[in-house]
Order: structure tokens, then C-alpha cells, then sequence
């Protein structure tokens, strides 16, 4: 396969083609330690990137300064063109960068179609005065209910329409916190990670959603542990160890790298790697 | 013992414009902490605001009856701003703490005599309100009702107060059933999770704050009006948590729970207090005083208040996976 994602010479931080994040000297540090130190990166619009890395690589505080959720030390980064640095979280989702949790975040005593519901942007309806007067709202609450129930069905949940979330289980969460995700049809959707939890018979679904989104035009961008999901569906990897990036690449040449091995496998390195992976998601649970 | 007096005294509470008072704190209440999950232990100082907003307004500023009321609820609103901008952002618990500090603090700068005649210091305010009772279309007359007898001053103070919780209980179901209240409910459950779907919670519940707090600086209103003074022992933190109580009794994330949990609860209340002072007065109870037995009923609010959170969360009304405090 010709790489059509890396403008130049493939190497940790390489500029690409078309680049829809752009994030230069990022860095965060709790205490003495460098959380999260990462130089330059770039994820390629409308593909699939996995953000892989051993447990504490910085990971998971990357998503959470991309989105605004935390405040880097430093650093600058923008999406889309728009200069992302110090934008509140909400308005990095009104900008269409829409993030899940590693923690699914259920809202419990709300029902499943409510939490749906709620994802969606611009309902007239969520303003204070206009809530007041249904008329105002109630076209545009019928079809954000209708375009739910569509992604309830897609992602299996529709049985558990009317049920309090709290009443689903760890994996059905999972799936309801990425199709609540959806329901604001984003750009950019960075799921962390999405398979944790998730019930085998529904895995392979569940890539077929993700793979959908990009053939839909939608970005992605997710933190697995799950090799066989990693290789299965990502056409970009990005491999980070100790708060930097070390390693990206296609999936097939990255597993190669001895860095990646090095960083991310440690004494497993002559093992196949699949297998592995199953052994490192079970002693990270 | 007077068993009529016993008997029809609480029963006058179904009606009393002090319970329409309480109601409208905990309806107030209702809004922060059962739909947005603010924990607001200081909605004494939203009434006390109102009641004396509305009381210097009527009284030294000469506003009349409307201009007064659109006073106070600014004043609500200003003091909702101040109390919320530096705390909002902060967790739940952190909210608790400021409120009942906040409260106590406006109650002490009030009893100071620091603002002379404007508070009026430990005394309050009184004889104001003159226009709302010439407002009164009711003949003067005592009237009959189911047994008790009610001057017109205290019937129109009466309806006024009910029809002011109405229309703010109305409010609150249809806000309540919007996606604004949708909103509220998803803040109440995992703030974060809000705003990672491009939601302004911090505006959310700012709007939270104000609503509700309007509405315990109407309770505060109609309370005050009704006796037409206001005095800052009123609005101590036992207001607060009379609010509370009649809140978790009817049940915390609903409309109807506060106002049905607020006629039984001063229902049940007052006919304690009334039964215990009998009995104390007529020596059936030798071991206790007269002021003991007015007090006793406060110490079985609070056990209830306990046992209400412990074993029924839900209240009344509520929907018991709905409202577990503990999520």
C-alpha cells in the first residue's frame, strides 16, 4: 500500500498530507513528572489513527489537554485551522472534536434515549427562554429522536430505549457513550478506549461502526489496547512512551519497530504479538 | 387541653400562606439539588433577600407593590451571581459550604444595625406592605373556612401566596420537561460528560442557581408579607432545613413532592407541637417543660430528616432509581 497519509519521510511527528490536529510542544507535568512531553504531532483527516502506548504513556492526558479538559504547562494546537489552546471543553465540541472517556461517562438516571438526546448540538430547545415555548423546539427534539433511534439500532441499544442508563451493562455503556458521541456529528471523534469492556460478539460491530464513520468522512482517533483492533481497522498508528511520541507509522510497519517493541511489549517482544495484547488489556484490567 | 385547637390550628396549615412560603424554598431547592445537583444549604438567604429587598423597596424606596417585587427578584438574581460566579466551578460539596456561610453572613450583616434603618438590625423591618393589602378585593369580614376563621387579610395573603407557588410550579414542569431540564438532569449526573457534548455547564447551572433562587426570594416575599415585617431570626439556617425537610419528604426531583411534602409536613409539625403542649400543659408529660415540648418536634424533624435519606430517598413522589443522594 502507497502511503498516502505522511508528507515526507515517516518518523515520530512527520508532517502529513492532510492534517485535521496539528499539536506543537505539548507538555504536562503532575509533579516532577512529565506526563505528557510531545514535541509535534499530526492526526490525518478522515482516517483512522490509534494513539497506542504502555499503561502511563501520557495517553489519555494528551485526549484530555487536546479537549480541554486539562491545561497543559505549554504547548499550542489547533483543529481544523482553529487554535484549540485554552478553548473551553464544550465550545471543543461545539467545534466538532467530540471525545468519550477511558471511565465511561453514563449520565446513570437518565434514559438511554435521553442521554442520545442530549448529545446532539444546537436543540433550540436546551436555551432557557426558549424551552419555555414547545413550539420552538419540539420539530427539532422529533428529529434528534429520530436520528437517535437510528444510531440506538445500529449500535444494538434500541431494546433499552426507555431504560435508565445505569441500568446497562460495562460494554453496553461503552456503546452508548460513542453512539451519544456521534449523535453531534463530529469532524474529529477520539474514543478512549472504545473495546474495553465491550462484550466479544459485539467487537467486531463495533469496527464496522468505526469504519463506518470513515467512509462517512468522519475522523478518528483512538487509544486501544486491543492489537487486533489496532491493526484490524487503523490505517494511521502513533506510538507513545513515557509522555512522547516514539514511534509512528502504518500499523503493519509499526508492530515491527524496535522501538515500539522495546517500549510497548518489554520482555514479550518474541511472542507473537496478538496474543500478547490479550495478556497486557488482562493485567491492565 | 384544648382538642379544637389542637386539631383545627394544624389544619389552617394546609392553607397558610407561610407553608405556600416554605413550598416555594423548597421548589427552589428542588431545582438546584434534585434536577441540577447543586447542594444549596443557604436558600434562607435567597427568602431573606427577597423579604427585605422587597420590604426596603416598598417601604423607604417607594416602589409599590410590582416595582418592589421586580426588586427583589433583581436582588435575587445579583445575589445568585455573586454567590455562584466563585463557587460554580467548584464540586458540589464546596457549593454546600459557601451557601450556609453566605447565608449566615447576609443574616449577621442584616442583625448588625451596621445599615441603620435600611435592615432595621435585630428588630427587622415592619408596617410595610401596605399596598399588596389594599389590593385585597375580599369584604372585610371572618370568614368561615372548613372550620377556621380567617379574617379577609389573612384569606387574601392566603390565595395570593398559593397562586404565586402555582405559577411557579407550572413553570417548573414545563422547564423541568424541556431539553433545558434534560440538560440539568445530565449536569446532575456527570458534569464532564456534559460538557464533552459541547454543553455550557457552568451557564446551566448559573441559570439553576438564579431560577431557584427566585423562587425562595418569592417564598421570601409572600413569608414576610404576611406578616408584614421582616426580622432576620427568621431566616436562620432552621428555615433552610424546615426547606429541606418538606423537600426530601415529598421527594427531592420533582414538582408536587415539595409542595405536598410541605402541607403534611406543617401539618404533622404544628399538630406535635400542639398535641406535646397540651398534654405537657394538662400533666400528662411531668417530665417535661412547656418549652421542651415546643422543641420536640424539631428533634423528631430531624430524625426524620435521617431516616428519609436513609431508607425512602425518593420521598413521595419521587422515583426512587432517581434519587438515590448517593448516585
Amino acid at each position: 500500500m502507497a502511503n498516502d497519509i505522511a508528507k515526507g519521510a515517516i518518523e515520530p511527528g512527520c508532517a502529513k498530507i492532510d492534517p485535521i490536529l496539528v499539536a506543537d510542544n505539548v507538555t504536562r507535568t503532575f509533579g516532577g513528572n512529565k506526563a505528557v512531553d510531545v514535541a509535534h504531532l499530526e492526526i490525518p483527516r478522515g482516517k483512522i489513527t490509534a494513539l497506542i502506548g504502555p499503561n502511563g504513556a501520557g495517553k489519555t492526558t494528551l485526549f484530555n489537554l487536546l479537549t480541554g479538559f486539562d491545561k497543559p504547562n505549554t504547548g499550542s494546537w489547533s483543529f481544523a485551522g482553529k487554535d484549540l489552546a485554552g478553548v473551553a471543553p464544550n465550545k471543543v465540541a461545539r467545534l466538532g472534536m467530540v471525545r468519550t472517556f477511558q471511565l465511561t461517562k453514563a449520565l446513570s438516571l437518565l434514559t438511554v434515549i435521553d442521554n442520545m438526546r442530549l448529545g446532539a448540538q444546537n436543540n433550540p430547545g436546551e436555551s432557557f427562554l426558549k424551552s419555555l415555548f414547545k413550539p420552538l423546539w419540539v420539530k427539532q427534539e422529533q428529529e434528534i429522536t429520530e436520528r437517535a433511534d437510528v444510531l440506538l439500532k445500529r449500535f444494538k441499544l434500541d431494546a433499552k430505549r426507555e431504560d435508565y442508563a445505569a441500568a446497562l451493562s460495562g460494554g453496553q455503556r461503552k456503546l452508548l457513550e460513542m453512539a451519544r458521541a456521534l449523535m453531534s456529528e463530529p469532524k474529529l471523534v477520539m474514543l478512549d478506549e472504545p473495546m474495553a469492556g465491550v462484550n466479544p460478539a459485539l467487537t467486531q460491530s463495533l469496527l464496522e461502526h468505526i469504519k463506518g464513520l470513515k467512509a462517512n468522512g468522519t475522523t478518528v482517533l483512538f487509544v486501544e489496547h486491543d492489537m487486533h483492533m489496532v491493526r484490524h481497522i487503523s490505517d494511521w498508528v502513533v506510538v507513545m512512551a513515557e509522555g512522547k511520541i516514539v514511534a509512528e507509522g502504518e500499523p503493519d510497519v509499526v508492530m515491527k519497530n524496535p522501538a515500539v517493541i522495546d517500549a510497548y511489549l518489554g520482555a514479550h517482544a518474541n511472542t507473537d504479538l496478538g496474543t500478547v495484547s490479550i495478556e497486557t488489556v488482562k493485567d491492565g484490567e | 387541653m384544648d382538642l379544637t385547637q389542637i386539631l383545627l390550628l394544624p389544619l389552617s396549615q394546609f392553607f397558610a400562606a407561610t407553608t405556600a412560603a416554605y413550598v416555594l424554598c423548597a421548589l427552589g431547592i428542588a431545582l438546584h439539588f434534585g434536577y441540577t445537583g447543586l447542594l444549596n444549604f443557604g436558600q434562607a438567604a435567597f427568602a431573606a433577600v427577597g423579604g427585605y429587598a422587597f420590604a426596603i423597596a416598598d417601604k423607604y424606596l417607594g416602589f409599590g407593590l410590582f416595582g418592589s417585587l421586580l426588586f427583589a427578584i433583581a436582588c435575587a438574581v445579583v445575589y445568585a451571581f455573586i454567590l455562584g460566579i466563585p463557587t460554580l466551578r467548584l464540586r458540589a460539596d464546596y457549593l454546600a459550604i459557601v451557601t450556609i456561610a453566605a447565608a449566615e453572613t447576609f443574616r449577621f450583616v442584616m442583625i448588625s444595625g451596621q445599615l441603620g434603618s435600611w435592615s432595621g438590625g435585630s428588630e427587622g423591618i415592619d408596617a410595610w406592605g401596605k399596598d399588596f393589602y389594599d389590593l385585597n378585593p375580599i369584604p372585610s369580614a371572618v370568614y368561615n373556612v372548613f372550620g377556621i376563621p380567617l379574617t379577609e387579610r389573612q384569606l387574601w395573603a392566603d390565595i395570593v401566596g398559593w397562586a404565586v407557588v402555582v405559577v411557579c410550579a407550572v413553570l417548573m414542569v414545563v422547564l423541568t420537561r424541556s431539553p433545558w431540564g434534560r440538560a440539568l438532569k445530565g449536569i446532575r449526573e456527570d458534569e464532564d460528560a456534559v460538557r464533552s457534548l459541547g454543553k455550557n455547564v457552568f451557564g446551566y447551572k448559573m441559570q439553576s442557581l438564579i431560577l431557584g433562587g427566585v423562587f425562595g426570594a418569592l417564598g421570601g416575599v409572600v413569608f414576610s408579607l404576611n406578616s408584614q415585617t421582616v426580622q432576620p431570626t427568621v431566616f436562620g439556617t432552621n428555615f433552610t432545613f424546615m426547606s429541606w425537610t418538606l423537600l426530601l419528604l415529598g421527594g427531592a426531583a420533582t414538582v408536587l413532592g415539595p409542595i405536598v411534602g410541605g402541607v403534611v409536613f406543617f401539618v404533622i409539625f404544628l399538630f406535635l407541637q400542639n398535641l406535646l403542649m397540651g398534654l405537657q400543659g394538662a400533666g400528662v408529660l411531668p417530665f417535661i417543660t412547656s418549652d421542651q415540648a415546643a422543641q420536640i418536634p424539631f428533634v423528631l424533624m430531624g430524625i426524620t430528616l435521617m431516616l428519609l435519606v436513609i431508607f425512602r430517598p425518593q420521598g413521595f413522589f419521587g422515583n426512587k432509581k432517581e434519587s438515590q443522594i448517593n448516585g
